[in-house]
């Protein structure tokens, strides 16, 4: 009972950050209802036992990348957006089609429930399931070689958004240099 | 305990809303935001078919997921502020040079 109610509460809180997130013209409003979207995934994230997980939803994505968001915002001086002859022909096409969609998959995923099993999730389950240790366990076995070529991609990924952010005289000056 | 079709439902509705703004916003940073929505979408199924399966892969997958999706942050941020310095503009519709 009090992981449905839980559930329905932070699932409520979840999609009305992400309706919010659309509804707003401003980004920085819409870059604050995606914190709010991920911080009640993260409490998604524990209900499932996961905690190493909902640790670095709120670390990573809450913390790190939406702190970038709100920089990159700021420092554009990012206005309110304006509305286009291309928007409405998105909003008119869009927004059929995808609830469409939704409602499809939503239709599909609740008429199935007969056959899925509920999850077990149960306090001795969940004791063992998910935590940090557990996670680098399999981490740094099985997924080894995986985790290496994530800290090469880091490492390009910061390369490229240094170059590209860089101001364009001061890329030449170093080819100079160089 | 809920069922995993709880689960599944409510990341389909993030996905959706994702796509949704990927669709039908106009500012560049709002349509990266709404990518990274749908990745939060999909992680939220991934840690959901985790705990169904008892498999903790899944989780290690969301891992390697965030860590693209902050790769992905850093680069994507750039070239829109590489962008903005060039086109002094975050509309998406004034940036379509490469358009037919």
């Amino acid at each position: 009972m009090l992981h449905l109610t839980l559930f329905s509460v932070f699932g409520l809180i979840c999609v009305a950050g992400a309706v919010n997130l659309l509804l707003q013209r401003h980004p920085i409003n819409s870059a604050l209802s995606l914190v709010v979207v991920m911080g009640s995934l993260a409490v998604e994230y524990l209900l499932l036992g996961a905690e190493f997980v909902a640790a670095i939803q709120v670390i990573v994505y809450a913390g790190a990348i939406m702190v970038l968001f709100v920089f990159v915002i700021m420092l554009l001086n990012a206005g309110e957006e304006e509305h286009s002859q291309g928007s409405h022909v998105a909003w008119l096409l869009g927004i059929p089609g995808v609830l469409a969609v939704t409602v499809i998959i939503c239709w599909a995923l609740v008429r199935s429930e007969g056959t899925a099993v509920a999850l077990g999730v149960t306090r001795e389950a969940s004791k063992a399931f998910g935590n940090a240790a557990d996670i680098s366990q399999l981490l740094f076995h099985q997924f080894l070689l995986p985790f290496e070529i994530t800290s090469i991609l880091v490492l390009i990924a910061i390369m490229g958004a240094v170059v590209l952010a860089a101001p364009p005289e001061s890329v030449q000056e170093t080819k100079r240099e160089g | 305990m809920l069922s995993l079709s709880y689960y599944l439902v409510l990341s389909a509705i993030l996905f959706a809303c994702g796509v949704t703004g990927f669709l039908i916003k106009r500012n560049i940073i709002t349509i990266f935001m709404s990518i990274e929505l749908m990745l939060n979408g999909v992680n939220l199924s991934f840690v959901a078919f985790a705990a169904k399966w008892h498999a903790l892969s899944g989780q290690v997958f969301v891992f390697f997921v965030m860590v693209v999706a902050a790769a992905e942050a850093a680069v994507g941020l750039a070239i829109i502020i590489a962008v903005f310095r060039t086109r002094q503009t975050l509309n998406i519709d004034q940036v379509n040079l490469l358009k037919l």
